[in-house]
């Protein structure tokens, strides 16, 4: 088990946990990404310092700070 | 129907039938005949509903504002067959309907009808069928709210491309409410979902859901009931399906953060109560509720949704490969703002040249018509000049919406959130405001206007708030104009012009002081709760050109009917202040003058000399005026800075735009009001401008504090009169002219005295 970070691009994991302040976790869960999920890290957006993930078939992007709220097992 | 979660409704008496049945049959029939009816039409964002609305109202769509907050409200109206007209209200797109703040909060308002939003007749819910699960989760929690539901089912024609495959009939029964395909790019399907929509009105029990989500646990169950218990009694008239799904979303929404409007404190303590009490025995209520949610979607769409084949590598993926790469995504992204900002600050130009053409060729042909006098003064210079100034901004505001409506439809607005992020966390905001600031530098008006992109409140003021201190290019003239007058042409170092180094410095001041400031009121007046900055990447499409210009269209047309009133009223009101008291001595003795110049033979030379004694008599009546009064009375504060009385009546003439501060230092010193900012004579007579003293005026170091309190104070109507627009308030724009007024008058003093201690005049 690793945080969502430290994923390289192009990996599949599935969502253990999902830490973090209440909302946030509401926000990201509400929006598909709940424990047990499979999601692919599709790319890293240095420049943004964001993350950019598919779950669900959609794609989000989350800030790198946040992202290691998110433990995953790489899939 | 196959119905499984709670039996089927029957005919169950609601408040509002019930009212009806106690007024008796007669207003019944009236009311039924009379009443609007009311479709709401929400979704997740980037759905198409934009698209949707506007294909199904044409072009009629009122913008106004919900009740009590910043969150645009578009209202139109649907012709349908049977129902007749029909209003359609377009709710802000969001992922839930649980919420935090008082804006989210209008999506339950509007959806559930809790007040001051009245109760739609029904709910048309747009989803993406390329994400359909996640975009059932919203669906699910409207249908939980015992709404008449109608879902369109949105590009449906991209699914092929995606390897999905949908069986639109098992969809309906598992929802238990219609469902109708359509894509909203191509006009597909869109009369089947008029045709449905006309149904629903007309039927709204087939809209009733039959199917929904219920608690699987016990304990959740006992939640939810202790919550119902004690929801507000203007939440709901008793209906059991109805408080069921208020009191899911106030265990969802409500905690010690929120900011929420009409829980009342009984509801707030048993939310956290239970809260509490749950996470003793290791739950959490929330969630169990969206995993429930989620399970129940998911076992569901197992009968409806497969997945053909793996999708192939997108054009998204493609574009995005490039856009987003790290060596070339920036390049590109700066590629994108330099057009964007260049088309502002230069492309605008031929048709704002044109608008002040136009205009001051209206003033001179009604100057010319009237007879000399004061209905003719406040015609040209009170009317005409302030409809002029209202209008020259609509070619910056136009293009402004062009490209945001261009990079929203295509989705790269997004990627730019994504790409500006990290530096724009920096000061407290996120990637959102990167475009409404970088527009700043052209106009501080179309970027207010364009803070509207950001979703939270809290953003768009804090924006909003710093905006104005961008370097603008009404301020251009003034530095070019006291660059050029009081800074010798030299080099430093033999190559660095000092000229165009001021230039350079007064943008870089500008810019830093905007992002100390963000930094600043983000921490203080504009703390609020943390959101996590989650931004959805929509795949790319070609924008729907009759949804952007309309967007254009209505921008402009709030600018003016809202803006412009105030900024009409403003320039009226600097009129009447720099024209009254009039001055009918100085009057004559010009009339006298200029009649006395029969004498002179050559027509040239005595046109010269009228104009002459002309632009005098205007410097001796501005003087006179309480324009000129208030600049005397402002001396004392002003002074500190190293301004005298009439750069103060000169500031008092910026206010109706910062570019009027050189005519009306034209029209103090007697040169007329058409000077300009490469005007010799007026610079030749600030250069000779002396005090009492026998001392010069006009410095290097009274210019530089001069360019420093014009980077900094917000003196300029248009965007007061634009915050004010976008606030309905006038808190705001006080609070801005009142703080970046103050910040000036420091900064200048600062400039000023450091300046004059350290020996310089």
């Amino acid at each position: 088990m690793t945080n969502l970070d430290t994923l390289s691009p192009g990996t599949r994991a599935r969502l253990i946990s999902v830490g973090g302040e209440r909302a946030f976790r509401c926000r990201l869960m509400e929006m598909g990404l709940l424990p047990g999920t499979y999601l692919r890290l599709v790319r890293r957006v240095d420049v943004g310092g964001v993350l950019e993930l598919e779950v669900r078939g959609c794609r989000l992007t989350v800030r790198r700070g946040e992202a290691r709220n998110l433990m995953v097992e790489p899939a | 129907m196959p119905l499984d979660g709670a039996p089927r409704r029957s005919a169950q008496p609601d408040g509002r039938a019930g009212l009806s049945e106690r007024l008796g049959r007669a207003p019944r029939v009236v009311k039924t005949l009379l009443r609007v009816r009311r479709v709401a039409l929400a979704g997740n964002p980037n759905t198409g509903k934009t698209t949707l609305f506007n294909r199904l109202t044409g072009a009629n769509a009122k913008v106004g504002n919900y009740p009590g907050v910043t969150v645009e409200r578009q209202e139109g109206s649907v012709q349908l067959p049977r129902s007749g007209h029909v209003e359609l209200l377009d709710v802000p797109g969001t992922y839930s309907l649980s919420a935090r703040s008082a804006e989210e909060q209008v999506a339950i308002q509007a959806i559930a009808g809790l007040s001051p939003i009245e109760r739609p007749d029904a709910v048309l819910i747009v989803a993406d069928a390329t994400q359909l699960t996640r975009n059932l989760y919203l669906v699910l929690q409207v249908i939980e709210t015992d709404v008449p539901v109608l879902v369109a089912l949105n590009m449906i024609d991209m699914l092929e491309a995606r390897g999905l495959s949908i069986d639109v009939e098992v969809l309906s029964k598992s929802l238990g409410v219609p469902v109708v395909a359509i894509s909203s790019q191509s006009g597909k399907g869109i009369d089947a979902l008029r045709d449905a929509l006309d149904r629903v009105v007309a039927d709204p029990e087939l809209g009733r859901p039959g199917a929904r989500w219920l608690p699987t646990s016990k304990e959740l169950e006992a939640d939810v009931r202790a919550v119902d218990a004690v929801l507000p009694a203007d939440w709901h008239t008793g209906e059991a399906q109805r408080r069921h799904a208020l009191a899911l979303w106030a265990l969802m929404s409500l905690d010690e953060h929120d900011e929420l409007q009409g829980a009342s404190r009984e509801l707030r303590q048993t939310v956290a109560e239970r809260r509490a009490l749950a996470h003793k025995s290791g739950r959490e209520i929330e969630t169990e509720i969206i995993q429930g949610r989620y399970a129940w979607i998911d076992e569901h769409a197992a009968k409806f949704l497969r997945e053909e084949r793996p999708a192939g590598l997108s054009t998204t993926d493609r574009v995005d490969r490039v856009l987003l790469n790290p060596a070339l995504g920036f390049p590109a992204f700066l590629l994108a703002m330099a057009v964007v900002f260049q088309s502002l600050f230069n492309g605008a130009d031929p048709a704002i040249g044109a608008i002040e053409t136009t205009f001051g060729w209206l003033q001179e042909r009604i100057n010319a018509l009237l007879p000399a006098g004061i209905v003719n003064d406040f015609i040209c210079n009170a009317l005409i000049e302030g409809v002029g100034s209202v209008l020259v901004f609509l070619p910056q505001i136009a293009l402004l919406f062009l490209f945001i409506g261009i990079m929203e439809d295509t989705g790269y607005m997004a990627r730019v959130a994504v790409l500006m992020d990290r530096l724009m966390k920096m000061i407290g905001l996120h990637g959102r405001a990167f475009v409404p600031m970088l527009s700043g530098y052209a106009c501080a008006v179309p970027a207010i206007m364009a803070t509207r992109t950001m979703e939270r409140r809290r953003d768009r003021m804090l924006t909003m708030m710093v905006i104005p201190l961008m370097t603008c290019s009404a301020r251009l003239p003034v530095y070019t104009f006291f660059i050029a007058a009081l800074f010798p042409p030299s080099m430093i170092f033999g190559f660095l012009p000092v000229q165009g180094l001021l230039m350079v410095a007064m943008y870089l001041f500008s810019t830093v002081t905007a992002l100390i400031c963000a930094a600043v009121l983000g921490r203080t007046l504009f703390k609020g709760p943390k959101v996590p900055f989650l931004v959805e990447l929509p795949p790319y499409r070609m924008p729907h050109w009759p949804s952007v210009t309309r967007m254009v269209w209505q921008r402009s047309k709030l600018f003016i009917t809202q803006a412009g009133g105030a900024i009409l009223a403003i320039t009226c009101g600097m009129w009447v202040l720099l024209s009254f008291p009039r001055a009918p001595e100085a009057q004559a003795r010009a009339d006298a003058e200029i009649a006395a110049l029969v004498s002179i033979e050559d027509p040239a030379a005595r046109e010269e000399r009228a104009k002459a004694i002309e632009s005098t008599r205007a410097g001796e009546s501005l003087r006179a005026s309480f324009g000129g009064k208030l600049g005397h009375a402002m001396e004392p504060l002003i002074e500190p800075l190293g301004f005298d009385w009439k750069l103060g009546v000169g500031l008092l003439g910026a206010f109706a735009a910062r570019e009027v501060f050189i005519s009306t230092m034209g029209l103090v010193y007697g040169i007329g009001s058409d000077a300009t900012q490469d005007s010799p004579s007026l610079r030749e007579k600030l250069r000779a401008e002396k005090r009492p003293n026998g001392k010069l005026v006009y410095t290097p170091l009274v210019g530089l504090s001069l360019m420093v309190f014009f980077a900094l104070a917000c003196q300029c109507m248009s965007t007061l009169a634009t915050v004010y627009r976008e606030t309905h308030s006038w808190t705001w724009p006080t609070f801005l002219f009142v703080y970046t007024g103050v910040l000036a008058w420091l900064a200048s003093f600062a400039v000023y005295q450091i300046g004059r201690a350290l020996g310089f005049t």
